[in-house]
């Protein structure tokens, strides 16, 4: 078999051509990108090796999901009407927890101040923060849909539903993010957070208590579209306000 | 390279720096000495804009604070008795980590000589929450000199370290200091301070009572400067 010498050459110019790609995206991500892209990959990589805020919140998030089954001897249609309700109740308590959780990191060993001496725009430790805790917070959804579906015997699998938990969570997850960081400077921190977050969070979850359970009972578009809209400019407004406010936040 | 003049600071009712005035020159080591509660902490905290002043005007390398503040965190580099380094990273991933966030580039090369500069190669793949104080405090060094700042702020450094871990540290911070770069580090370690710095600044009631100079500063004639300033300022307060 005549040997392929031009292979090795092929192979190293391809390396070289994926690496000026990478070096390319590299260089031409900006520095407040790229710093999102750190925080994120460094709060998920911690995860990864501790799993302490999203162990915590699945743990959480299923006590409450059987807790409500159990207690709540429903009839089949109450149970249907009830459903997004205890889904989002759920999805709320455990968030709060991976919220505090995911601050109180920073705050110890005094990685805050680490994380503040850093010559970027601060807006980007934010953005950093969110995308982590929205992952954590998808994850344990994506955990939990399923075995809640068994056991109050709803089909949560539809794509609209999926479309309303994503907005939801963000919403949750942007104002949340934000009151945690500012929460997180108080030594009542673990109190302080659900004492601001649910009042601000109020428009945010009704809106996806009200569209999940238009998905969830087959109602028309027509039905479910305003409140889909609400979750919309919710998530809009705060992710502005979050970015405009966050740098006074967290400064002394 | 450091100019603070007429600098304020209160929180509500009190007030923690009284007009205070300060100047640094490049190439600069200053120990900045004073009894617990002077205000040594937030006068460091307002030099690294993690806190802004009340009234004053601060100007670091060329900038002013807390207007130009992201221009001042590049040229700063900071150490605090706290590590603010992440345990469930290794020592790599946190250097890399906070490589990423000062956007140096080739970050890998600078994160190896870090590595080697605070003798934590052997360790680098190691999580930090099992580092000892001694080494972790080394990292943090790494960490606050990895984009090559032109002034490093120590807040106590030695706190919590053994006779051999404060070795390494001197030895790190001497090294930098040989390369030109202006240190300010506040401590109550009059034996150390004596060996590494060439400046001493008394702060005590919230401003600068006192500064000498000396290159080989020996340690008993430093702590009679001291102990002679805060004498003095009690002196001014309780008048006879």
């Amino acid at each position: 078999m005549k040997e392929d010498t031009t292979t090795p050459v092929l192979a190293a110019e391809r390396k070289e051509k994926i690496s000026a790609e990478r070096r390319g995206f590299k260089e031409t991500a900006t520095p407040f990108l790229r710093a999102i892209l750190a925080v994120a990959w460094k709060d998920l990589a911690s995860e990864w090796r501790s799993r302490e805020v999203v162990s915590a919140m699945l743990v959480f998030a299923l006590l409450v999901i059987f807790i409500f089954n159990f207690a709540l001897e429903l009839d089949p249609k109450t149970r249907s009407s009830l459903s997004s309700g205890i889904l989002w109740a759920t999805f709320t308590f455990a968030g709060t927890l991976g919220l505090n959780r995911s601050m109180a990191v920073e705050k110890d060993g005094g990685c805050l101040d680490g994380l503040l001496l850093a010559p970027v725009d601060r807006t980007a430790i934010y953005f950093g923060k969110l995308l982590s805790n929205l992952a954590f917070m998808l994850t344990v959804a994506a955990i939990v849909l399923p075995i809640y579906s068994i056991l109050y015997n709803v089909n949560l699998f539809n794509p609209g539903l999926m479309l309303v938990i994503l907005l939801g969570c963000w919403g949750y997850v942007a104002v949340g993010t934000l009151l945690s960081s500012m929460a997180v400077q108080a030594r009542t921190r673990d109190v302080l957070l659900p004492i601001l977050l649910f009042p601000v969070a109020i428009p945010v979850l009704v809106a996806a208590v009200k569209a999940s359970g238009g998905y969830l009972s087959a109602a028309p578009w027509i039905e479910i579209a305003p409140w889909v809209n609400v979750l919309l400019v919710y998530d809009v407004i705060f992710t502005a306000v979050a970015f405009m406010v966050f740098d006074y936040v967290v400064e002394e | 390279m450091i100019e603070v003049s007429h600098l304020v600071k209160r929180f509500g009712p009190k007030t923690v720096l009284r007009n205070l005035d300060f100047q640094v020159a490049q190439g600069e080591f200053v120990a900045l000495l004073g009894p617990n509660g002077a205000g040594k902490t937030t006068f460091l905290r307002i030099l690294s804009s993690l806190s802004r002043q009340t009234f004053g005007d601060v100007r670091i390398a060329g900038f002013t604070l807390p207007q130009q503040a992201a221009a001042v965190r590049r040229k700063l580099g900071v150490v605090s008795h706290q590590p603010m380094l992440y345990g469930d990273l290794s020592a790599e991933e946190n250097l890399y980590f906070f490589a990423r966030m000062y956007g140096i580039e080739g970050y890998e090369r600078r994160v190896s000589e870090i590595l080697e500069l605070v003798g934590l190669v052997h360790r680098r793949r190691d999580l930090v929450r099992t580092f000892s104080r001694g080494m972790q405090q080394r990292l943090a060094i790494g960490r606050s000199v990895l984009h090559d700042p032109e002034v490093l702020l120590l807040d106590e450094p030695h706190t919590g370290l053994d006779q051999d871990a404060c070795d390494i540290l001197d030895n790190v911070l001497l090294q930098v200091a040989a390369r030109g770069r202006t240190l300010v580090m506040t401590s109550h370690d009059m034996a150390r301070v004596s060996d590494l710095a060439s400046r001493f600044d008394v702060l005590t009631r919230g401003t600068i009572q006192a500064s000498i100079q000396h290159a080989d500063m020996p340690v008993d004639g430093l702590l009679t400067f001291y102990r002679g300033v805060l004498a003095n300022a009690v002196a001014e307060k309780e008048p006879a």
